[in-house]
């Protein structure tokens, strides 16, 4: 069972990424709202689920990329680093990125999600998932725990290679993501109204920002 | 700091605004009247029926220098925070963006913790509004969903062009003027959006040096001042379209689009006509892509004694209705419409927009009749209904009657006096003075109104 935890830590961040109304299900209702029309939210939500997919993408993209050259402790202190800091500046800062406009076609609501997710930096918060350093093929019996889960389970993180470990990674994201955001979309939408905001938007600036710092300083001690 | 919550004043959806609690305090543009040597303030008053001080001035906060002449001002931070492309609900509604007009000096009031005692918290000198923006006279400000939108008037030395420049909504610093394109425009006055449209349309007026003396009859009669509106793409920041009223419909001022973000259409007044002295209030539309314009109420002018006319009027033997502010209630469904001249107040069903049906009026003050307050029933009253605000319920609607200093002198010569009065609004039409409200000034004279928690022209909304 060990292997499955990193995914379902994957697809559970999508999930709370999805929550956020700042990060795409909002704009979808509006859409909706606007237009008078069901088909409009769910025509926002592909181009949506498209940049925010990019945004951490990117990310993971990074972290796989630089975990080859970098030593493993260079590697932590660094993503610790970049944590810690972005959390701590959005937190004094807490600027909201400056897009203007409604109406929207694809192109623009795939950019518009990729900025809102990355402003949020909303891959950093992957990067404690994918730090551990690449399995080694020519030694595996230095790792006896993993070769044995590997041969086990075989959906371990170290049973992929890099590119389709991003690929696979992006996509269970992805999912958890698109699933909360057209949900709650389609639920806001369809049935609760939007003087929801009201009552129920949280700010998840906030807590983010602090999980952010938080996880940056537990990086250092895994 | 940042809330855990939206601010309790932000409402996704006009129609959810109507359902905000009454306001408590209405916060007043007082300038010194000329001759006078205070510096200007902005008024608190009780507007709480449950209150022992109901209809009277509470609290002020005067600014740090002479001769600001304050028109219009707004909030930092309104229902357009809520907005989905650009969230932050959770600042507050909390400090006052204040334009002097004729000393180009913005000003920040904080109206937090005690509303009753604001203070200034931060000045913004004409030179840093001069370098960072090339534009002077601020005059209307709007909280949009990514920042704040000032218009000015005109350039530093007072000629055009005028326009929109923007300030940081955290740390109000100037952040350049808005306008990438600004194709034809040169005259500025009022500005408003259609948030779902991503369209902006502004009005003209004149000029800083061809206003600031006083109206001048010679650019009046030349239709030099302004007759068009022009509509922008708020997101490209691109002149689109001009549109022209005709030359003799002179001084195009307010802006009231549909609050509602599905609508696509809006009302703006004109001052007075060339023809026959009226003055009228257009419907703009988009029909087909393009945007297009209705005149659909027109207001004649009353035939009058010379004697009791200002030497401006005289030659005309009738007073203008002189229709210098419009608002429209957050439901789009009644119109209100100053006469500043006759003293006219009137409410307009604009459930049709393309047919306005009057619903309502009253009378008080104006240049001729000087009509009392039934407060005061044998006290006549100088000046006219002039700026108007109308409660988010759309339940209850304040006006003052002071117009811009230069000009007061010019069509009220005896002095245009001060005060403030308030309506109250039937559900299905109908207004009716409250006799109990009746705000007189003897130090100030009174023109823009805010309401505590917002009103029906200082928020906008991105969902119907």
């Amino acid at each position: 069972m060990r292997g499955l935890w990193p995914w379902l830590a994957v697809f559970g961040l999508g999930v709370f990424h999805g929550i956020n109304p700042a990060m795409g299900w909002l704009f979808a209702v509006a859409l909706g709202l606007q237009e008078q029309k069901r088909a409009a939210v769910l025509r926002a939500l592909p181009p949506i689920a498209l940049g925010h997919a990019l945004s951490i993408g990117v990310i993971v993209a990074a972290v796989l990329l630089v975990r080859i050259s970098l030593p493993h402790r260079a590697l932590k202190i660094a993503a610790a680093g970049i944590l810690f800091a972005f959390g701590l500046y959005r937190l004094i800062r807490s600027r909201h990125p400056n897009w203007v406009g409604m109406r929207v076609g694809f192109g623009d609501l795939t950019l518009w999600s990729f900025i809102m997710a990355s402003a949020h930096g909303a891959g950093l918060m992957l990067i404690p998932l994918f730090l551990r350093p690449a399995p080694s093929p020519l030694a595996p019996g230095t790792r006896p725990m993993d070769s044995h889960m590997h041969s086990t389970c075989g959906f371990g993180f170290d049973s992929f290679s890099s590119p389709s470990l991003l690929a696979v990674s992006v996509v269970v994201h992805t999912c958890g993501y698109l699933l909360v955001t057209g949900l709650l979309a389609m639920l806001v939408y369809e049935k609760v109204g939007v003087g929801i905001l009201r009552r129920a938007w949280f700010n998840m600036d906030l807590f983010w920002m602090l999980a952010l710092m938080v996880t940056g300083m537990f990086i250092l001690f895994i | 700091m940042p809330l855990l919550r939206p601010d309790p004043t932000f409402y996704p959806s006009p129609r959810l605004a109507m359902q905000a609690p009454p306001e408590k305090h209405a916060f007043v543009a007082a300038l010194n009247p000329p001759g006078s040597k205070l510096n200007d303030a902005i008024l608190v008053v009780d507007v709480d029926p449950g209150s022992r001080t109901y209809g009277n001035r509470v609290g002020q906060v005067t600014l740090p220098k002479f001769g600001d002449e304050l028109h219009h001002f707004g909030w930092n931070a309104c229902s357009s925070a809520l907005c989905p492309y650009a969230p932050h609900p959770h600042v507050e509604r909390r400090y006052l963006v204040v334009p002097g007009l004729r000393s180009s000096r913005l000003h920040i009031i904080d109206t937090k913790p005690d509303p009753r005692k604001p203070k200034v918290v931060k000045v913004i000198e004409p030179e840093e509004v001069f370098a960072r923006a090339n534009y002077s006279r601020p005059h209307t400000i709007h909280c949009g969903p990514e920042g704040i939108y000032v218009s000015a008037l005109g350039a530093p030395n007072g000629d055009g062009p005028g326009g929109i420049f923007m300030l940081d909504c955290e740390t109000f610093d100037i952040l350049g003027q808005w306008e990438m394109d600004r194709g034809p425009q040169f005259l500025q006055y009022d500005f408003w959006w259609h948030l779902g449209f991503d369209a902006l349309l502004t009005s003209e007026w004149g000029t800083p040096n061809m206003i600031e003396s006083g109206l001048q009859p010679d650019l009046l009669l030349g239709s030099k001042y302004g007759h068009q509106m022009h509509v922008w793409d708020l997101r490209r920041r691109r002149h689109i379209q001009a549109l022209d009223l005709g030359k003799e419909q002179q001084m195009v001022l307010e802006m009231r689009p549909a609050h509602n973000p599905t609508k696509a259409y809006g009302f703006a007044c004109v001052v007075v006509s060339l023809k026959d002295l009226s003055a009228s209030v257009w419907l703009w539309h988009r029909n087909n892509g393009a945007w297009d314009l209705k005149k659909v109420i027109e207001i004649p002018a009353e035939p009058a004694d010379p004697a009791k006319l200002p030497p401006l009027l005289r030659d005309f033997k009738a007073v203008p209705p002189l229709v210098t502010d419009i608002d429209l209630s957050l439901d789009d469904k009644f119109l209100y419409v100053s006469c500043w001249g006759t003293g006219q107040f009137l409410q307009y069903d604009v459930s049709d927009p393309f047919n306005p049906k009057k619903t309502g009026s009253v009378r008080i003050g104006g240049i001729v009749n000087r009509t009392p307050h039934p407060k005061n029933p044998n006290q006549p009253l100088a000046g006219g209904p002039q700026m108007v605000e109308v409660s988010r319920d759309g339940k209850r609607v304040y006006f003052t009657n002071s117009l811009y200093a230069a000009w007061d002198e010019q069509f009220y010569p005896d002095g245009v006096g001060s005060w403030m009065v308030k309506l109250d609004a039937g559900r299905n039409g109908g207004i009716t003075f409250d006799q109990n409200f009746f705000v007189e000034s003897s130090d100030y004279r009174v023109h823009q109104v805010r309401l505590e928690g917002g009103d029906s022209s200082s928020d906008s909304f991105c969902f119907p």
